[in-house]
């Protein structure tokens, strides 16, 4: 068996949300603690993809961020098996990604003069046209500004800024949800071409199924900071064990059966400063029996091959 | 990908081979929205038209002044008050009159005005680099670096700006020996405007670091371990720019001003090498005599530059603020 490219194991990263000292002092509050990721695991194959879904605030951005070394775990482990400079990172926002001030050859020669200094002026600009041309872009966009390109283009430039380190490993946050449909085609198809020419690992970030489905060989869906269920692309599109996979997946529209009748999805994310007991699912839970309220379910070895955290889905019920 | 290769085609059309980047540059600006503002706000070239005549002409002074009103050996007593040239009694070359011992005010103007300008420079540059690098670090850093340097700054706002000054003037005058007073007197006006006004570029910078650094571009560079100083340097101080660039330059206005108020209570520019502020001073004391001009000219003048600075600055804040374009 090939040994993971990236293992994260028991992951947990917790903010301090309380107010200042002085008003906590006055109005007599507690410290809050919001547990952004709490007990996460998983690993990635070299030269595959896995993706993590799920809701705003279920604390995917902080496991991209965590996985980056952006931000310090409060506990667990994360272990790269690879040179730490070989990861980039591809971010969610192209408005915000790019420097609006530097020209898109210093923006994507960055990565160059920083990791590798010995790199020549000339060999500099040589590589960033060819980084350029790999993304779909002309060497002589190196002059331009970012505000002259469009979202598509400067979520390109970005990988190209990405390409530039010469990663083996990238985290992609979200790469696509601030482009228009037409274009996240574009930008994913030539995610999917460098993964196979580049042999790049990917951890996929994403709140959205069917983006997921093109791209990931495994998916996690997170709920809460934790792992719901993850499972091989295909098993899961076939076969969801978790509800709350089967709610996301009946959220996506059907091209068959357009009007078939969707259930929708109900309730809102509870907040994560305050969670639920037990399962923290249990409030939204067509399934959800008494002892879901009481005891966190745990994904383990005995439950399907470690891939569902569901008392419900252990017992075999699927249906409501 | 048939999308992919339509853009390639459309960008190699429009873009050819780069500019020089001295003449893009020029070019950059002559195109530039801030030169089109400028143009077309008849109060912003008016304003600039006059600082850069106070400016030549303080700067040109020894050339075009009948005289050097520093040196003693060249003023003649039979020559004191006379009154402005269109006045019966008045004399050519002194064109706005000569003062009690026979100095052409129009030349004590023009050599006050380039002492009063170049303190007034000096203490925003000496302001703006200590604001910016402390505001940097402590948007930067954050945590207890912020609050040492942000408290600090808390302090000296709570004291009159004026009072500052005076009290480092003060200890500074009284601490050093008499031969060094005259030779040190502007830079220690100019530190003295300097300490209260960093503060206002530190927090003006400290709020626009906070927001850039949490922008991805910022994690982007931290992501491959760029070292702090050159994403403050390189990242984060060119996108704070803005918001700085238009205190500096109504602060320039507030710090000649200050230096005037400072020389005009005696503690500014010695007698000798008198700034604006000192004229006024000298000449306050003739106003009730009838000798008028002594003191108006170095006012007007005054006034004229703070005008000027102070136009230019209002005119770049509503040019540089996109809510107003």
């Amino acid at each position: 068996m090939t040994r993971p490219i990236l293992e994260v194991d028991a992951l947990e990263r917790r903010f301090d949300v309380s107010a200042p000292w002085l008003n906590r002092l006055l109005e007599g509050k507690p410290r809050r603690t919001l547990r952004a990721v709490d007990g996460v695991d998983f690993d990635i194959l070299p030269g595959q993809t896995l993706a993590l879904v799920g809701e705003s605030g279920c604390g995917k951005s902080t496991i991209a961020k965590l996985v980056t070394g952006l931000h310090a775990p409060s506990d667990g482990k994360i272990r790269f098996n690879g040179d730490p400079t070989k990861m980039q990172m591809i971010f969610q926002d192209p408005f915000a990604s790019l420097n609006p001030r530097w020209r898109v050859g210093r923006i994507v020669a960055e990565p160059l003069r920083t990791l590798f200094p010995e790199t020549t002026d000339v060999q500099a600009e040589a590589r960033v046209g060819e980084l350029l041309k790999t993304v779909g872009l002309s060497p002589a966009d190196a002059a331009k500004y970012p505000h002259e390109f469009s979202g598509g283009q400067r979520q390109r430039i970005s990988i190209a800024r990405a390409l530039a380190g010469e990663p083996e490993f990238l985290v992609c946050d979200e790469p696509t949800s601030a482009l228009d449909v037409s274009v996240q085609a574009q930008v994913l198809n030539l995610m999917k071409r460098l993964q196979r020419d580049m042999g790049l690992t990917y951890l996929f970030i994403s709140h959205d199924l069917s983006v997921v489905r093109h791209m990931a060989d495994v998916i996690a869906v997170m709920y809460l900071g934790r792992i719901a269920e993850i499972q091989p692309t295909a098993d899961l599109f076939a076969n969801p064990l978790h509800p709350y996979t089967r709610m996301l997946l009946d959220t996506i529209p059907d091209l068959e059966a357009p009007k078939r009748d969707r259930a929708p999805m109900g309730g809102e994310v509870p907040s994560p400063v305050s969670p639920p007991s037990g399962c923290t699912f249990h409030p939204r839970c067509p399934l959800a029996f008494d002892r879901c309220k009481r005891e966190l379910p745990k994904r383990t070895p005995d439950v399907h091959d470690r891939r569902v955290a569901c008392f419900a889905a252990a017992e075999g019920k699927t249906d409501v | 990908m048939a999308n992919l290769s339509m853009t390639t085609e459309t960008d190699t059309e429009t873009d050819t081979a780069p500019q020089p980047a001295r003449r893009a540059s020029l070019a950059a600006i002559r195109d530039s929205d801030l030169w089109y503002s400028f143009r077309t706000h008849p109060s912003a070239v008016f304003a600039a038209c006059l600082l850069a005549l106070v400016a030549l002409t303080a700067l040109f002074a020894p050339w075009i002044t009948p005289q050097d009103p520093y040196d003693l050996a060249a003023l003649e007593l039979w020559n004191s008050e006379i009154p402005p040239i269109w006045n019966e009694a008045g004399q050519w070359p002194y064109i706005l009159g000569t003062d009690t011992q026979g100095r052409d005010i129009l030349s004590a103007i023009l050599y006050g005005s380039r002492i009063s300008l170049i303190i007034g420079f000096a203490s925003v540059i000496a302001a703006l680099s200590v604001g910016l690098s402390l505001g940097l670090i402590a948007g930067y850093f954050g945590g207890w670096v912020d609050n040492v340097i942000m408290r600090l700054g808390d302090v000296l706002l709570s004291m009159p700006f004026i009072l500052i000054a005076i009290l480092i003037t003060a200890v500074a005058t009284a601490s050093l020996p008499t031969g060094l007073k005259d030779v040190l007197a502007a830079p220690i006006l100019i530190l003295a405007i300097a300490v209260p006004s960093w503060v206002q570029y530190a927090r003006t910078v400290r709020a626009s670091a906070m927001v850039e650094r949490k922008k991805e571009y910022v994690q982007a560079a931290r992501l491959i371990r760029v070292k702090p100083w050159r994403i403050m340097l390189h990242h984060i101080l060119p996108n704070c720019l803005t918001p700085i660039l238009v205190a500096a330059t109504l602060n320039f206005g507030l710090a000649i001003l200050s230096e005037a108020t400072l020389s005009f209570l005696g503690v500014g520019m010695p007698p000798d090498q008198p700034s604006l502020g000192t004229l006024i001073r000298i000449g306050n004391q003739y106003l009730f005599s009838g000798l008028w001009w002594i003191v108006v000219f170095p006012a007007v003048q005054l006034c004229l530059i703070v005008l000027s600075v102070n136009m230019i600055g209002d005119w770049l804040r509503d040019a540089l603020n996109p809510k107003l374009r």
